[in-house]
């Protein structure tokens, strides 16, 4: 699939931080030192052998890595086509994938002296791992959240707490994920001298998107050598959720050289993918600009102004996507679709009843596309998704959308 | 030459530092704000930034980020922006008028047609907060082949190394932040700024203007008196907010105003 020009789809991003057209550095000149600070110490560390060994090290004996990839039986049987595995991201030390990227980044502020942590977080689940990871090195810590997340997701903003952060409500714009990130760009601004911004997905400026993929790899690397050892051959078919895109992008990466196997990101499409925006599907739904430093589709109405996504899962309301999978999108390498709300809910029933796994909303999103296609597909069709996140922190919302009453 | 670069032949010529009055566009509502912006020259304003309210302004303060979400809920456009510039211009006024925002709007309107509609409504120059010298070929470059100046922002961490490339591309003035931070945060020191406007001035024939914190006519003549001149952004906005009468926030820009020409 790769063209002569190109040979490979892994080559990105070009010396100005672009995926194609997509990406960049649109910062303030204050961040700008600091970006190309953070860029150089990035390209040393990443072909440092004592870099890699210390993270090896600790994805090994303190995330539990590697996860396993499951062969969803019971599943597979149900939707009576292809055969269905999960890579079971959400069995990580705190419950998601994000911590593969939080000890990347951590590891790198310490090599950089600092001493500061800022993050953002939608669902909670970066800021968990954020925490956790300072916790573990005793740095400080301070997590910006939507004013409007911290209320519907109460029990992180608790973890986070009690591992010592810092949790700063934001009421700036309409206070969610896309308000908290803009909080977190102006503490930087402030604090450029001690303070490392640890960004949770595969958005911002150069080097953030690069080096967040790069950290999230070990997904995909993982995933390709365990079905090399279950199946003796790749899958035909990977697919993952997005917000930012950061789980995607990982399970991606290692794939997208590999023309056999077909890559679809699925989007959250909140109560359907329609004009009054009602949902966080930023390529199906969005057009490019730029915003948190990089240009990407985005979520926006005639005039550039951001509009807010909506989604039943506070981890994809981000009204952005990153660079790369918008790279991806158009050169048509990875395809791109939208589950709603209620047929995420449909798979969070689904995956709980055949196989005994609470899964996060986010995830929910993939394995619904997931019931989508596999009927239709035959037994020797292979799917991997990416399970990449468990649901405890969102039994009260499905609760709450199942019509179940709880109390704390 | 634009009218930036000849209202600062005419300031040097005069001996005198320049005033520069930032103030958010259709805030609080579009008539207002008109009439404010009319109202800035004759209050002392050498020149005006006009401020193009955007979403997400990740560079302000919560005043000029509250100004930004009035403007944009009561219907403000880039397109009623421009009316503006057109307004003062229809009277005759040469006061040079920067637009100072963020890249997407101008981006969503297209590169082009944007520079050709704001140099046809009188605008004279861009402050363009999220667009550093490595997105040069994005705006800045094609601002300049149209005839508009692009302000680039100098800020504490732009050291002597970068200095150059922040430099190159630059016209009109160079914009000093003399804080790291966000707008209308900590207050301006014109001990602090003085070395640093002198190190810009070591590196370039620009004018250096400063702005960022400073709220009161003594900070205005103090930094004034270090430096070509001193932009008020978050201290007007915040009267304006308040709900003032327009000749009330004139009155008051003009003792800012005042102060910046003393130094």
């Amino acid at each position: 699939m790769p063209d002569d020009r190109m040979n490979s789809y892994r080559t990105g991003p070009d010396g100005r931080g672009r995926f194609g057209d997509f990406g960049g550095r649109f910062v303030s000149e204050t961040l700008m030192p600091l970006i190309l600070d953070l860029e150089a110490e990035y390209e040393r560390a990443k072909t440092d052998d004592s870099f890699w060994a210390e993270m090896d090290f600790l994805w090994k004996h303190y995330v539990g890595r590697p996860s396993p990839l499951y062969f969803a039986e019971r599943l597979t049987e149900r939707l009576g086509g292809a055969k269905v595995y999960m890579k079971r991201d959400e069995l990580n030390h705190t419950g998601a994938h994000k911590i593969n990227n939080v000890l990347g980044q951590i590891i790198l502020a310490r090599r950089m002296g600092k001493t500061r942590i800022i993050a953002e977080t939608g669902a909670g689940q970066h800021g968990v791992a954020t925490a956790t990871v300072c916790a573990k090195f005793g740095l400080k810590c301070v997590v910006y959240m939507g004013a409007h997340d911290v209320e519907r997701q109460a029990p992180n903003v608790f973890r986070m707490r009690l591992l010592g952060a810092e949790v700063i409500p934001v009421t700036s714009g309409r206070g969610t994920l896309k308000d908290a990130m803009n909080d977190a760009l102006r503490d930087w601004v402030t604090n450029v001298r001690d303070t490392f911004y640890c960004i949770g997905t595969v958005a911002g400026p150069h080097p953030y998107p690069a080096m967040v993929r790069d950290f999230q790899s070990i997904i995909g690397t993982e995933a390709k050598a365990q079905m090399q050892e279950a199946e003796g051959r790749l899958p035909d078919t990977i697919i993952a959720a997005i917000g930012g895109g950061s789980n995607a992008m990982g399970l991606f990466y290692p794939f997208l050289d590999d023309p056999e196997v077909r890559i679809i990101g699925v989007e959250a499409g909140g109560k359907g993918v329609n004009e009054k925006m009602e949902h966080c599907a930023s390529l199906t739904g969005g057009r490019p600009g730029v915003l948190h430093g990089n240009r990407t589709y985005l979520l926006q109405d005639d005039d550039g102004q951001i509009l807010e996504g909506f989604s039943i899962s506070a981890g994809l309301d981000y009204p952005g996507i990153g660079p790369e999978h918008a790279w991806l999108h158009d050169i048509g390498r990875a395809e791109y679709v939208a589950i709603t709300d209620r047929e995420a809910l449909g798979a969070f029933t689904l995956c709980c009843e055949t196989e005994g796994i609470i899964p996060a909303l986010e995830p929910c999103h993939a394995l619904a596309h997931v019931m989508k296609i596999a009927p239709e597909l035959p037994a020797d069709h292979i799917i991997c998704m990416n399970m990449c996140g468990r649901g405890d922190k969102d039994i009260f919302t499905v609760a709450k959308h199942l019509g179940v009453e709880m109390s704390v | 030459m634009t009218r930036i670069d000849d209202t600062f032949a005419r300031l040097r010529a005069e001996k005198r530092k320049a005033f520069v009055a930032y103030v958010m566009a259709g805030d609080p509502n579009y008539e207002t704000s008109k009439q404010i912006v009319l109202g800035l020259p004759s209050a002392g304003v050498d020149v005006i930034e006009l401020g193009l309210p955007f979403t997400d302004p990740m560079a302000d303060g919560p005043t000029i980020q509250l100004a930004g979400a009035r403007a944009l809920a009561g219907g403000q456009t880039l397109e009623k922006t421009l009316d503006i510039a057109r307004a003062l211009r229809a009277t005759g006024d040469q006061t040079p008028i920067v637009l100072m925002g963020y890249y997407n709007p101008i981006y969503s309107r297209g590169v082009d047609r944007f520079l050709s509609e704001a140099k046809e409504a009188g605008i004279d120059g861009l402050i363009v907060v999220d667009l550093p010298p490595e997105e040069d070929e994005e705006l800045c470059l094609p601002a300049q082949e149209a005839g508009l100046n692009f302000i680039r922002l100098a800020t504490p961490t732009t050291d002597d190394r970068r200095l150059p490339k922040v430099l190159t591309n630059t016209t009109g003035f160079v914009y000093y932040v003399s804080i790291t931070g966000i707008t209308g945060a900590a207050a301006a020191e014109a001990s602090q700024v003085a070395p640093e406007v002198a190190r810009i001035k070591k590196a370039t024939d620009l004018p250096v203007i400063v702005g960022f914190g400073i709220r009161t006519p003594e900070t205005a003549q103090a930094i004034a008196e270090v430096a070509d001149g001193a932009v008020v952004g978050t201290a007007i906005v915040g009267k304006i907010a308040e709900g003032r009468p327009v000749n009330e926030v004139l009155d008051y820009v003009r003792t800012l105003a005042d102060g910046a020409h003393r130094g």
